[in-house]
């Protein structure tokens, strides 16, 4: 990626997520939203990271195939499934996919 | 924690800490993973200063690392960021002084300060939203530097598997919002949305089309 791209994503994307941050303490003072809005922005994280999720796994450009990513975000899966520290799951799929790539 | 109001800042930096202890090591992996996708040096610090976001980061730096435009990255995080409007508004009546404390005070809004400054019965403690924020900030802001560091003695970054850093991450931050039925709906579509769009659509497009996903909330009035 060219500089520039990068540096306009970093000023963007801060320059966004300061507003969201704002926009309740600053312009709305108490006022509550309504409930509907809360819950469908509640659910637009699990949304996006379970979209996060399956393309990084899945995907090559513009392709879906299946590799030793699978394996790796598996063992994540169980990782997690027992509780593990975030680094410890990140680091357990890493290892996979690269013992995977090194030795099969 | 306990005496309600009387917590003050140094109350919520320590209650922080070991949150800033996960925070730190998840910026460590985050400035090796930007490194890895050629970022720079520089650009993963700036923005671990200024977005003090970490979900969000990784979501632009990943649409980034695949080639999506920068409007993509950037739309990508801000919806994975939408939430804190309305976790800012909760929190909004008991910010008190002027325009410019009330913006400060926002952006050290992060989940875990959030999480920590909850007295329990609908009121937060901004002494303690200050402190707790600003441990993280700190714990967050030093380890992407270290991270950015260490990536780049690794070297090829998928030789190490690194490539599945990122949606096991992804997965981690996942996880804990799969409590309800309707957010493990929203999930799956999400996910079903975005592997449909990866072969029909310019990169990054498919992650933002998948925030359609949450309309379910709509659709079911139950919990979410």
């Amino acid at each position: 990626m060219s500089a520039t791209t990068t540096w306009i994503v970093v000023l963007g994307t801060a320059a966004a997520t300061m507003a969201l941050k704002a926009v309740g303490p600053v312009l709305l003072g108490g006022r509550p939203l309504p409930a509907r809005l809360t819950r469908i922005v509640t659910l637009l994280g699990p949304a996006l990271l379970a979209a996060l999720v399956a393309t990084a796994t899945f995907a090559v450009d513009r392709d879906l195939v299946v590799d030793e990513r699978l394996a790796g975000v598996a063992a994540a899966g169980v990782a997690l499934l027992f509780r593990a520290p975030v680094l410890i799951v990140v680091v357990i799929a890493a290892a996979t996919t690269g013992l995977l790539r090194a030795f099969v | 924690m306990g005496t309600g109001s009387e917590r003050t800042a140094r109350d919520g930096i320590r209650s922080v800490a070991p949150l800033a202890i996960a925070v730190f090591a998840f910026g460590v992996a985050f400035g090796v993973l930007a490194r890895g996708t050629g970022m720079g040096a520089i650009a993963p610090i700036v923005m671990s200063l200024t977005t003090f976001a970490g979900s969000a980061q990784f979501a632009a730096v990943t649409v980034l690392g695949s080639g999506g435009s920068a409007a993509t990255a950037i739309l990508a995080a801000a919806l994975l960021n939408a939430r804190y409007g309305p976790i800012g508004v909760t929190v909004a009546p008991f910010v008190h002084g002027g325009p410019w404390s009330r913006f400060v005070h926002a952006q050290l809004i992060v989940d875990e300060s959030w999480a920590v400054a909850a007295e329990g019965d609908g009121r937060w403690n901004p002494r303690v939203l200050l402190g707790a924020g600003l441990g993280i900030y700190v714990a967050w802001v030093v380890g992407t530097a270290i991270g950015v560091v260490f990536g780049d003695l690794i070297g090829d970054p998928d030789r190490l598997g690194l490539d599945a850093a990122f949606p096991a991450l992804f997965l981690a931050l996942l996880a804990p919002q799969l409590r309800t039925r309707t957010s493990v709906a929203a999930a799956v579509l999400g996910a079903g949305i975005a592997l449909v769009l990866t072969p029909l659509s310019p990169a990054g497009v498919p992650i933002v089309a998948a925030s359609i996903a949450c309309f379910i909330g709509l659709a079911r009035g139950g919990s979410a």
